[in-house]
């Protein structure tokens, strides 16, 4: 977070990282394990953005390139034989990317805009835009903003706050340089 | 009997990912939604599903699972009588 590690770790299994993390960061939070893979890691760092933020009026525009895949393909097997067409509930409701910004809502009280944009790759042009507009209209006087891919295990994420006022520049290049950094 | 409510709570605890609870903290008689687990509509869902796919007991009617999802007990003594596998 800002450059410093917050949790560290070599194990390479998501579920046992996200288990690991969860703990380490102490997120209570009993709904957290029936969320599928992509709301659980864009959870748990906007949690970790947002936890000490008393500000509610928070936008979310987050994007990715692989939309809920990992989850539709879940879905999908549970409902390819007609002999033992079993689909579960609680998967299917996970076919959807904007899924997990409902999920950071809920445990942030936001009743916000939000948005979830699927990108070849992570766009900080785009997103700079689309941020500044929000703030400028008056839509939101913070945005939480960025990139979360989950697909087959591989996973990438880069989220962060965008405000008036703040540590880093709000530029395409900046962005670009932080984007880097992961 | 114990046993059937013995798997119902593992495969409660599986299936809707309750991974903070463990089996011996579930009693036959704690309501399964609101005080007690915490589950919800879509867990619900999901038990109506648990119900057709491992004991082949369908529910015409949804609404029939308020009082049959009520507790281990309630659920264990539907299953028994209604079972087809």
């Amino acid at each position: 977070m800002n450059g410093k590690a917050i949790f560290e770790t070599d194990e390479t299994d998501f579920s046992i990282f996200i288990k690991s993390a969860y703990e380490a960061l102490h997120i209570d939070y009993s709904k957290f394990f029936k969320m599928d893979n992509l709301s659980k890691l864009a959870f748990m760092i906007a949690d970790v953005l947002l936890k000490e933020d008393t500000e509610k009026d928070v936008a979310l525009v987050l994007s990715n390139k692989a939309s809920s895949l990992d989850t539709d393909r879940k879905h999908q097997q549970s409902i390819s034989d007609s002999t033992n067409f079993y689909p579960s509930p609680s998967v299917f409701v996970y076919t959807l990317p904007n899924i997990c910004l409902g999920e950071i809502s809920i445990k942030h009280g936001l009743h916000s805009e939000n948005a979830f944009l699927v990108f070849d790759k992570f766009n900080p042009s785009f997103m700079k835009d689309y941020t500044n507009s929000l703030l400028k209209e008056g839509n939101a006087k913070k945005v939480l903003c960025g990139w979360v891919n989950f697909d087959n295990g591989k996973y990438d994420a880069f989220l962060y706050v965008v405000a008036n006022k703040g540590t880093f520049a709000h530029t395409t290049e900046e962005l670009t340089r932080l984007y880097q950094t992961i | 009997m114990s046993e059937l409510k013995q798997e119902l709570k593992e495969k409660i605890i599986e299936q809707l990912n309750l991974e903070d609870i463990a089996i011996d903290e579930i009693a036959d008689t704690d309501p399964l939604f609101g005080e007690g687990l915490g589950l919800d509509s879509i867990d619900a869902l999901e038990l109506i599903v648990m119900l057709d796919k491992d004991y082949g007991i369908k529910l015409a009617d949804p609404k029939e699972g308020r009082k049959i999802f009520e507790s281990i007990d309630t659920m264990a003594g539907y299953i028994s009588e209604h079972r087809s596998r």
